[in-house]
């Protein structure tokens, strides 16, 4: 398969960050209300993701290794500002159903984690691919979640009725539905066999979790143990 | 008097940051597994983001707004968050080594930590001033470490029993964690 291809079904399918890699789950959680709430949270964190991947790569051979993280987050701060800016003006109905989650995308690990992970090894072209593919799986996977939880808690999907109110499950609209869908997921996956790194996020002591700078922090804090 | 009270017992009780707001589902997830070490990361959160609402109100109230500079609030949220923490540990390491030893490894968690930057946020959103601000902190992060003790707990039990195989690991935590969701409904009847 071509490789820039092999990007995009890496991060919708193989690599899904909501689903398999287990990344990002406080917008996941918070914003699947409603199907297009999770479009629109999925295409702003898509966004950002695809320029913070552009410019870590073409800047990987000028930012200095032990600088890295603030850099990235100072690049990462400056994009998500200006998406949260641009859906301010244009689209306020957005804005206004993602409120406080738009600005939290800085603190998204599929972010960081992607820079880490992809970024500032590869090439622009390659990263802006990774961006779409890995921006995409969040969206198609916060768009479900959202769609899901609509659906059974509302008896609506995108807005239009499918059936009456009177006989949806009302809790899942609410905050503890977010937790049962978002289990509901998981256990599907791990009932047909698609093997999840949720194993290790909850084993784990917290540092190589889910926050992929936590697990950086860890790594050099072992070496220098070592 | 009453108001700062109920900013208070809305932000650890009403609006709890995990179940109700969903910020710091990662350490929420990740530490729970042991008693001890989720009530370190209590204490940790406790001290960082009451700190941190507090450097974070100073600033946006006295310079960001005054100088119209409100929509860098993120970027220079980020970094004051990032830098108060890593100056938290290296003063505790220096000053007192014991509550370095029991906080240490979970300080740096706390940077990417959404639910700091996201009660710093939430703080100017609701035009809070300085005490306010303070308060609303600590009682956001004293509501995190409820939630994350309690679930500790829950989860010890949980290791014990025999769940089917799909079902164990993180569903079934997410489900204990739907479940406390449901209890800490029941506060938003709680009002003065």
């Amino acid at each position: 398969m071509n490789k820039y291809l092999e990007r995009l079904y890496n991060g919708l399918i193989k690599e899904n960050p909501t689903l398999v890699l287990m990344l990002g789950m406080c917008p996941t959680l918070a914003v699947s209300t409603a199907a297009i709430n999770g479009v629109g949270m999925g295409l702003s964190t898509t966004a950002v993701l695809i320029l913070s991947n552009f410019v870590i790569s073409v800047l990987r051979r000028v930012i200095p290794n032990e600088v890295r993280l603030p850099a990235y987050i100072v690049i990462v701060a400056s994009l998500v500002t200006v998406t949260e800016l641009l859906i301010e003006a244009y689209l306020p109905s957005i804005y206004e159903a993602l409120g406080i989650y738009i600005p939290l995308i800085v603190v998204n690990c599929i972010i960081l984690g992607r820079a880490e992970a992809y970024a500032n090894k590869n090439t622009p072209g390659l990263a802006v691919m990774d961006g779409i593919g890995m921006g995409l799986g969040f969206t198609v996977a916060l768009t479900l979640a959202g769609l899901v939880r609509e659906l059974l808690g509302a008896g609506t999907a995108f807005g239009y009725t499918v059936f009456p109110k009177e006989y949806a499950v009302g809790i899942l609209i609410q905050p503890p539905g977010a937790f049962l869908v978002i289990a509901l997921f998981i256990i599907i996956m791990n009932a047909i066999g698609i093997k999840t790194r949720q194993r290790q996020l909850v084993e784990s002591d917290g540092c190589d979790g889910c926050c992929a700078t936590c697990a950086m922090r860890c790594e050099d804090a072992k070496e220098e143990e070592k | 008097m009453k108001s700062l009270i109920l900013i208070m017992i809305s932000g650890a009780l009403i609006n709890n940051v995990v179940l109700n707001q969903f910020l710091g589902i990662c350490s929420f997830l990740g530490v729970s597994k042991q008693m001890k070490a989720s009530a370190s990361l209590g204490g940790a959160v406790i001290f960082v983001m009451t700190i941190a609402s507090a450097v974070a109100s100073l600033l946006y109230n006295y310079v960001l707004a005054p100088f119209g500079l409100d929509f860098m609030k993120t970027i220079v949220f980020i970094l004051v968050i990032a830098a108060l923490v890593q100056i938290v540990e290296m003063f505790l390491k220096k000053k007192s080594p014991a509550v370095y030893q029991a906080l240490g490894i979970y300080l740096p968690l706390i940077t990417t930590n959404c639910a700091v930057l996201g009660i710093a946020l939430t703080n100017v959103q609701n035009e809070y001033n300085f005490i306010q601000s303070v308060l609303a902190g600590f009682g956001t992060a004293v509501g995190f470490t409820l939630a994350i003790v309690l679930l500790a707990g829950i989860r010890s039990r949980i290791h014990e029993e025999d769940l089917p195989r799909p079902v164990r690991g993180a569903p079934i935590v997410l489900i204990s964690a739907a479940l406390m969701s449901i209890a800490f409904m029941g506060f938003s009847g709680l009002s003065f």
